[in-house]
C-alpha cells in the first residue's frame, strides 16, 4: 500500500484524511483505489476521458509523474504520492 | 655612518624594478604582457583608499603587508604591481615581497599621483556611514553577507505584489535587511480583520491604504528605505511599466489571473520571482528565475478550477503561517541579492503547519512551457496572463 498525501482542498472528499493508505500497481491504479474509496475525489482528479486534470499536479516522492511515466509509474509499497493543486492564498 | 631616509629609499629603489604608469594601465585594460595576467596591490592606508583606487586593486595596506599578501596573491610567480601615493612606500614593499619570495614584482612610479594627472582611471569606494555600520553591524559579521553583501541589499531594489499576510513579515524584514528600495503593489485599505496576521499594519490604521500603513512602519523600521507606492490592482495594463527595473519580485497576491499575468511579464523581463502561496495550515515556496529553473507555468500549466481555489477569505488561514512563509521569502530574497547559498530554484517546498512537516518536490522545466519555451521578445503583450478558459475561471471566481 502507498501512501498518498492529500492537499486541503480535496480533504473534505476523504473525510478530513491528511494521508491515506491506496493499493496499485501503479500510479493510475493507486488513485483510483483513492477514488474508490473516496468517490467525490474522482471528478477532482480525473477529467472524462480517464486522464489526470491538468490543474492536478501528482508526484511520486519528490517527482513530478510527468517527468516519470505518468499514470502508469509504477508504485512500490513504501512510495508516497503526492496530490499537489495550486494555491493561490496570499 | 647611518644613511638619511631619502637616501635608503633611494638605495631600495635600486633594489626593485619600477614601471611606468602608462604601462599599468595598458596591462589593465587588456594589453597582454605574457605572463597571465597582473594584480595591482595598493599598499596604502585604508583613509587614503577610501578617496579612490586603481580599478581591481587588492587592497593591503604596508603595515599588514606581510600578514596579509599571501591572503590577496598565493602565488609567489605571479605578476605583482604594487602602488602608493607616489611611489617611495611601494618601493619598500616591493623590496619586501622581493625577501617574502615574490619572483616578479614592480613598484609603480609616481603612484596613484602620477597616474591621476595621466588622467587615469579611478574607483571610489562606497562607504557605509557609520550609523549604517552599526545598523547592519550583525550582516557585516557574517561572510557570506559583509560590508560587499550589505552594499548590494542597500543597491537592490525589491517589488513586493500585496502588502497582505505574507506582504506584511516579507517588507518588514527586508526593510529591516537594509534593501534600499521596496515596491509595494496594494490596492487595499486596513480591515480589522486583516490584523490577526498583517502585523504591518495597526488597529489605529484601519481603513489607511494598505501601502501608506506599510511605508508608515517601514520608515519607522530604518529610514534608509525608500519606499515606492503603488495604491493599484496590478493587471496587463500596467504591470509592464511597474515591475521593470526591479531586481526580484515577492509573489505574495491572492489570485490565479494575477499570479499567471505576473509569471509572464517577468518571465519577458527576466526578472526572478519569489512565490509563496497559503491556505489553512499549508504554505508552499519556490523561486522562478527565469531561463535559469522553470516558470510558474512550467509548475503549473493551467489553474485549478474555483470550486478547488479557495481564497484565505473563503476558507481562512492559521494567522502564523504567512509569518512563516513570508520570511521564507523574505531570506531567498536575501540570497538572491548577495548571492549566497542554494536559492530555491527547481524545487517546491511544502510546509504544513498542523504537522510540522517540510517537503521538498523537484520542480522541471517544461520543454512545452507555453511562455518561457520561447524566448523574451516572442512572449506578446497579448498572452501575457492567458490560460485555457480563463474567461470562465474568471467568471466562477467572480
Amino acid at each position: 500500500m502507498a501512501t498518498v498525501r492529500i492537499p486541503p482542498v480535496l480533504r473534505p472528499s476523504t473525510g478530513g484524511e491528511k494521508e491515506v493508505q491506496a493499493a496499485g500497481e501503479n500510479v493510475g491504479d493507486v488513485l483510483h483505489s483513492l477514488a474508490d474509496a473516496h468517490p467525490d475525489t474522482q471528478t477532482q482528479l480525473f477529467a472524462d476521458g480517464g486522464e489526470l486534470n491538468r490543474y492536478v499536479n501528482v508526484y511520486l516522492n519528490d517527482e513530478d509523474v510527468r517527468v516519470l511515466d505518468g499514470l502508469a509509474t509504477p508504485v512500490g509499497g513504501t512510495d508516497v504520492i503526492v496530490i499537489l493543486p495550486a494555491m493561490a492564498g496570499g | 655612518m647611518s644613511p638619511s631616509g631619502a637616501e635608503f629609499i633611494r638605495q631600495i629603489k635600486s633594489q626593485i624594478a619600477e614601471v611606468d604608469p602608462a604601462d599599468v594601465h595598458g596591462w589593465l585594460n587588456g594589453a597582454g604582457n605574457g605572463n597571465g595576467g597582473v594584480t595591482v596591490v595598493d599598499v596604502r592606508e585604508s583613509d587614503e583608499i577610501a578617496q579612490g583606487h586603481l580599478p581591481g586593486a587588492k587592497l593591503v595596506p604596508r603595515g599588514y603587508l606581510e600578514s596579509r599578501i599571501e591572503g590577496a596573491v598565493p602565488d609567489r610567480s605571479q605578476h605583482v604591481v604594487l602602488y602608493c601615493a607616489s611611489g617611495n612606500r611601494s618601493a619598500l614593499a616591493a623590496k619586501t615581497l622581493a625577501d617574502l619570495g615574490y619572483e616578479h614584482v614592480e613598484s609603480m612610479t609616481g603612484g596613484i599621483t602620477l597616474w591621476k594627472d595621466r588622467g587615469y582611471k579611478v574607483e571610489v569606494p562606497r562607504k557605509l556611514t557609520s550609523e549604517q555600520r552599526e545598523r547592519y553591524s550583525r550582516h557585516m559579521l557574517v561572510p557570506e553577507i559583509g560590508p560587499e553583501g550589505q552594499q548590494k541589499l542597500l543597491d537592490a531594489k525589491v517589488l513586493l505584489l500585496g502588502a497582505g499576510g505574507l506582504g506584511s513579515p516579507t517588507a518588514l524584514y527586508l526593510a529591516a535587511a537594509g534593501v534600499g528600495t521596496i515596491g509595494i503593489v496594494d490596492d487595499d485599505v486596513v480591515d480589522l480583520s486583516n490584523l490577526q496576521r498583517q502585523v504591518i499594519h495597526t488597529t489605529d490604521r484601519i481603513g489607511v491604504p494598505k501601502v501608506d500603513s506599510a511605508e508608515i512602519t517601514m520608515k519607522a523600521l530604518n529610514p534608509d528605505v525608500d519606499v515606492v507606492k503603488y495604491q493599484t490592482r496590478i493587471d496587463a495594463s500596467n504591470i509592464m511599466e511597474i515591475i521593470e527595473g526591479y531586481d526580484v519580485i515577492v509573489d505574495g497576491v491572492d489570485n490565479f489571473p494575477t499570479r499567471y499575468l505576473l509569471n509572464d511579464a517577468s518571465v519577458r523581463l527576466k526578472i526572478p520571482v519569489v512565490s509563496a502561496s497559503i491556505l489553512g495550515f499549508d504554505g508552499q515556496l519556490s523561486v522562478f528565475a527565469p531561463y535559469d529553473g522553470p516558470c510558474y507555468r512550467c509548475l503549473y500549466p493551467v489553474p485549478p478550477p474555483a470550486e478547488l481555489a479557495p481564497s484565505c477569505g473563503a476558507n481562512g488561514v492559521l494567522g502564523v503561517l504567512p509569518g512563516t512563509m513570508g520570511l521564507l521569502q523574505a531570506t531567498e530574497v536575501v540570497k538572491l541579492i548577495v548571492g549566497a547559498g542554494e536559492p530555491l530554484i527547481g524545487r517546491l517546498l511544502l510546509y504544513e503547519a498542523l504537522g510540522a512537516t517540510f517537503t521538498e518536490l523537484k520542480v522541471r522545466r517544461d520543454p512545452e512551457c507555453a511562455i518561457c519555451s520561447r524566448p523574451p521578445e516572442e512572449i506578446s503583450e497579448e498572452e501575457m496572463g492567458v490560460f485555457p478558459d480563463y474567461e470562465a475561471f474568471c467568471a466562477a471566481a467572480g
